[in-house]
């Protein structure tokens, strides 16, 4: 079996400081592949090194099989990628930029501007060829920067963070364009700290920190072995509440004015607590990939 | 840090040149407008106007109008401004504000093919503006033709001597007011003393020297040789400073960029 990306014990230093730790991962053809983790947990750096903008301080690193140090260009030439800031170029119209983009990738004019209409259309921006590209939204440029990466008929995408900032019609607008194209097969590698974008799109993830490889699996695989099927959150718990939820060893976590009940089928210990300890606010509600993240990297804040 | 993706310039760095030049196309229209009237002004303010005062002066010992003395420097001035800023001011906001560079890196570019391109068109920029103002001097049958037209080459010549320079700084430049640090330090000099509004015999015998390793007196002589239809083989040294310039800086550039960007 040949992976699209193979990582072994990649690691990349800043004079000292450990950004990506020795991580390994293998994104197979055709899957979306996400890693998740809090900002500066090491996603950005990570792909840097896969598409090749970063070199890599120690490791191995094969995208298509091939070594990145040694066939970068190769590989470029088959990768697109979104990076998280937005690199529209604001000199050129929407289809200029596109088709300036893909002379970078020596493709020839006739073609270019063949792709290019193909992409406005996929984008829903056919109408808007000629407008400059800071007259676009948040979300048309985003979805700009992914006709952009797409010009080449690219055989592994490269998503650094891709709705940051955007509104949830404008996230749900790209996230089914991704849907469009996983679809049809293309390999997709993601980062992001939105749990329900990797919840959707993802079809295995790594969830990482402090430049290192935590969990590893299906997001409902990791759910269900880290958090179970549902949370019960009750607010401002009394204390009579905590000792029974610690008399009977559930797995809880304790905020103070928030208390966090994991497991499986929680129906009747629901209506216990709901009846005889419940004062306030008490929800049973499916668990989250949010949850195993939030257990997994903690609670407090990263920067 | 380490080298890892071997210094590699294949002929894509044309790429990038395209692109300057698709934007280009867009504002040449106000591109065109300061290298037509600068030299208007310029004529008429120092030919005109000082011109008047200073009456004949010699240059190698035969008698010339104070305006055709400066006119070749205009022409040596504008090639020195028009590669040096487009690859500081232009390439920097390129770079560091509009994030060209980083969107290049993401695809079969290399960063040494990107700078490349970059100073190639900075130089581009220079023979274009040389050829405007040209054609604006030669009205006023200022220029000896035909060696007026190797002019245009030189322009490139000097262009990419001074685009690399540029681009060095570029590397180097924490900020874009920073700038005004090496214009201050080389170009306000090289402007004033590089034997563009008076020969530079008028120095004293060590300013001489100094403003020997200018590279903009190089440029001036040259022009100012090739617009007079003054053609001797010590030229050639002038041609090869410049030529040197290019080669010092071109490397540096390469090196301080890739630190810069390569992270």
């Amino acid at each position: 079996m040949q992976y699209i990306i193979e990582a072994e014990g990649l690691t990349k230093k800043f004079d000292g400081f450990t950004a990506v730790d020795g991580i390994n991962f293998h994104v197979f053809a055709g899957e979306c592949f996400g890693i998740l983790g809090p900002n500066g947990a090491g996603k950005t750096t990570t792909v840097r090194m896969v598409y090749g903008f970063s070199p890599k301080t120690a490791g191995t690193l094969n995208v298509f099989g091939l070594d990145i140090e040694k066939d970068w260009r190769s590989i470029k030439s088959r990768i697109g990628v979104c990076q998280q800031e937005n690199s529209l170029d604001p000199d050129l119209s929407v289809e200029q930029n596109l088709l300036v983009f893909a002379r970078y990738f020596d493709i020839p004019s006739g073609r270019a501007r063949e792709k290019a209409q193909q992409l406005l259309h996929f984008i829903s921006l056919d109408n808007r060829r000629s407008a400059k590209v800071t007259e676009l939204s948040g979300g048309m440029m985003r979805r700009m920067i992914l006709a952009r990466s797409l010009i080449n008929d690219p055989d592994l995408l490269i998503l650094d963070e891709p709705t940051t900032g955007l509104d949830p019609q404008a996230r749900h607008q790209l996230w089914q364009r991704l849907e469009e194209l996983k679809a049809g097969g293309l390999t997709i590698l993601l980062t992001t700290h939105y749990m329900d974008e990797a919840a959707r799109l993802c079809d295995r993830l790594v969830i990482i920190d402090h430049g290192k490889i935590l969990v590893a699996g299906k997001p409902l695989d990791l759910i269900r072995e880290h958090v179970g099927h549902n949370v019960i959150e009750i607010d401002d718990p009394a204390e009579s509440l905590r000792a029974y939820v610690k008399s009977l060893g559930l797995e809880y976590e304790d905020l103070g004015h928030r208390l966090i009940i994991y497991g499986q089928g929680k129906d009747e210990l629901f209506h216990e607590i709901g009846d005889r300890y419940c004062t306030g606010g008490c929800i049973l509600r499916m668990a989250t990939l949010e949850d195993v993240f939030l257990k997994l990297t903690g609670r407090e804040l990263k920067e | 840090m380490s080298i890892l993706f071997s210094v590699s310039i294949s002929k894509r760095f044309w790429r990038v040149w395209q692109r300057n030049f698709t934007v280009y196309q867009k504002i040449w229209k106000i591109s065109f407008v300061p290298p037509l009237f600068e030299p208007l002004f310029y004529l008429l303010a120092f030919g005109l106007g000082l011109g008047a005062l200073v009456g004949n002066l010699t240059y190698q010992g035969a008698p010339v109008s104070y305006l055709s003395f400066i006119a070749p420097a205009l022409i040596a001035v504008n090639i020195m401004n028009n590669s040096f800023f487009e690859n500081t001011y232009a390439s920097f906001v390129r770079m560091y504000h509009q994030k060209t560079f980083d969107a290049m890196l993401a695809t079969p570019l290399s960063i040494e093919e990107i700078i490349t391109g970059e100073i190639i068109w900075g130089a581009t920029k220079s023979v274009i503006g040389t050829v405007i103002m040209l054609a604006v001097i030669s009205l006023f049958g200022l220029i000896h033709y035909p060696s007026g037209l190797l002019i245009i080459p030189l322009a490139f010549l000097g262009g990419i001597a001074f685009g690399a320079l540029g681009m060095y700084f570029t590397g180097i430049t924490p900020t874009i007011d920073m700038f005004n640090l090496p214009i201050f330090l080389f170009i306000t000099p090289m402007f004033l003393f590089s034997g563009t509004f008076f020969p530079i015999e008028n120095l004293p015998a060590w300013a001489q020297t100094v403003a020997l390793f200018l590279p903009l007196t190089h440029l001036v002589k040259l022009v100012r040789s090739l617009s007079f239809g003054a053609i001797y083989p010590a030229l050639l040294w002038s041609a090869a400073y410049l030529l040197l310039f290019f080669l010092v800086f071109f490397p540096l550039a390469l090196i301080k960029m890739r630190r810069r960007l390569i992270k």
